[in-house]
């Protein structure tokens, strides 16, 4: 089967700064497709660059066979990528619903029926439906940042560090909601959380300096102790 | 108990001239002080949507309110000269002759609002120095186009009949054109709130301007709503320019520059991006001056800044800022 999303050397900077310096990736469809590293790795501004938030200065993106790296961020969206940001990006003086309605392409039933799945699936949420989102606590709010994702017919999201500083009974949470997203949509995960990462990922590539240094099947990395030690630090 | 605290002060406040005032005078003053600060409303809610909510120091604003005036006036001046609607003894004709003023004020100063924010304002997003320069100087160049023109001249602004003179309500005159303008504002503001605060495009722009990067990555051009919203505050500055003309019933090039400082206090007044603040934040500088003009006549320019400085001592955020 096609590659959903390929990368192909990236090089992109911010400022002054050379952050990714060759980046190559594949992201198969209707798999996890995990990105870990230390801090400082790259793996944020990888997920940027996809999005089109950061342009590359040299390589490729792209999506379905298509270049991308050239479109602004709404087109790329348009495409079909969902995007959570690190630090879930909500907006805080809208509503848990406002929040949900903008991230609607449109208004339509399909979406709004989509959105009574997402409140369906986050219970909090449809609790606190007409509360300002930033008077929410920090796991309800990734709730919604996820929730935002899904109202919208996505083929791929972008799922940017979900559990960051959240209590371990959320993160549990969390976990089970992403399991019952990868069924509908093929996901490139970002997290530290090496834990989390093991039970949802099904492939892996590790990032190091700006560049990918190892690709190959998640199981493998969890059981290869060396590779950890080498790259995690774990 | 507490969201009835504001209207009661404002209330009180309102009631307080007629201590030293006789309630004829003070009825005759409100509707003028109305008037006024409806007439300020109009150019502070194009300066909340595109300084409060975008974040944009234009300085332009000023030169869009006396384009809308110069808009609306040569609208007033070709269907007065073809069909005579400015005397006409119908008021249906006095009506159609201001509504074809008003939207020929608006589209011109909308277009001119369109072709600023691309070509000018765009480049300089977040750089508030900038956005001050360019601005001032595309306020010169826009001035001395209204020069070249119509001419460097004071121009008298020809007012319908219909909204001429006045209405004698139990011995107190009641201006007629005051009204027209308080009615104008009350309606532009209901359609600013039901805009910002009722449709899928407010919704969209609320989202922006608290985050234009994550409006973008879930699909929507924030650059063509945000040009969307700079024109339509252009809009209401060439809406106000108008208004404010036949208020007077005269213009001149550099009409604006006096009153964006006007819309700049109130905007500061009532908080940043808040309409609701923008119109109370109006009303009270319009009643303050004429109570103030008529009891104590120099100090009604000074009582707008004292009002300004003392709200933001009270409160430094505005009346019914969110803390931006």
């Amino acid at each position: 089967m096609a590659d959903l999303l390929e990368l192909e050397g990236v090089h992109t900077d911010i400022g002054q700064h050379h952050i990714l310096q060759g980046v190559s990736l594949r992201v198969r469809p209707d798999a996890v497709t995990v990105l870990l590293g230390r801090n400082g790795a790259g793996k944020t501004t990888t997920m940027r660059t996809i999005m089109g938030v950061l342009r590359p200065r040299r390589g490729a993106v792209r999506f379905d066979g298509r270049p991308i790296h050239e479109l602004p961020p709404h087109a790329i969206a348009r495409l079909g990528i969902g995007y959570v940001p690190e630090g879930q990006g909500i907006f805080a003086t809208l509503t848990v619903e406002e929040n949900l309605r903008v991230a609607m392409l449109a208004e339509t039933a399909d979406s709004r029926e989509r959105m009574r799945d997402v409140l369906a699936l986050f219970p909090d949420l449809e609790r606190y439906r007409q509360a300002r989102a930033g008077t929410l606590s920090g796991g309800q709010k990734q709730m919604l940042a996820i929730g935002r994702a899904l109202v919208n017919p996505a083929r791929l999201l972008l799922i940017d560090e979900p559990s960051k500083g959240l209590a371990p009974i959320v993160v549990e949470h969390l976990i089970g909601a992403l399991q019952a997203m990868k069924r509908h949509a093929t996901v490139v995960l970002v997290e530290q959380n090496f834990s989390m990462a093991s039970r949802l990922g099904d492939e892996c590539y590790v990032m190091d300096d700006g560049r990918t240094v190892h690709a190959g099947p998640m199981a493998a990395l969890a059981a290869d102790q060396t590779l950890k030690r080498k790259y995690l630090g774990i | 108990m507490r969201r009835a605290v504001g209207p009661l002060l404002g209330l009180a406040l309102l009631l307080l001239p007629l201590t030293a005032i006789e309630p004829r005078a003070w009825l005759t003053l409100t509707v003028a002080g109305l008037a006024m600060g409806m007439l300020i409303f109009l150019v502070a809610a194009g300066l909340t949507l595109i300084f409060g909510l975008m974040d944009v120091l234009n300085f332009a604003h000023g030169a869009l309110f006396a384009w809308g005036a110069y808009a609306g006036f040569t609208v007033i001046l070709l269907v007065n000269g073809r069909w005579g609607w400015a005397a006409s003894p119908s008021v249906l004709a006095n009506a159609g002759l201001l509504l074809l003023a008003v939207a020929g004020a608006a589209v011109v100063a909308f277009v001119l609002g369109i072709a600023l924010e691309r070509v000018i304002v765009r480049p300089v997003y977040g750089q508030h120095l900038f956005q001050i320069l360019i601005t001032l100087g595309a306020t010169i160049v826009l001035e001395e186009l209204i020069r070249i023109v119509w001419g460097p001249n004071d121009q008298v602004m020809p007012v319908p009949t219909a909204f001429q003179g006045s209405w004698d309500v139990a011995d107190v005159v009641v201006l007629r054109f005051p009204v027209l303008a308080i009615g104008l504002g009350v309606l532009v503001y209901a359609g600013m709130r039901w805009l910002l605060g009722r449709t899928r495009v407010g919704l969209i722009v609320r989202a922006g301007v608290e985050n234009s990067e994550m409006v973008q990555v879930m699909g929507h051009d924030i650059h063509r709503y945000f040009t969307g919203v700079f024109a339509a505050g252009s809009a209401l500055a060439g809406l106000g320019g108008l208004m404010w003309g036949m208020f007077n019933q005269s213009i001149r090039p550099s009409m604006g520059g006096e009153q964006l400082i006007f819309a700049f206090i109130v905007v500061i007044i009532g908080g940043l991006g808040s309409v609701t603040g923008s119109l109370v934040g109006a009303l009270l500088v319009g009643l303050s001056y004429n109570y103030v003009a008529y009891l104590v006549p120099k100090a009604a320019i000074g009582v707008t800044m004292a009002i300004m400085v003392l709200v933001l001592l009270v409160r430094p955020t505005g009346l019914f800022g969110s803390g931006k």
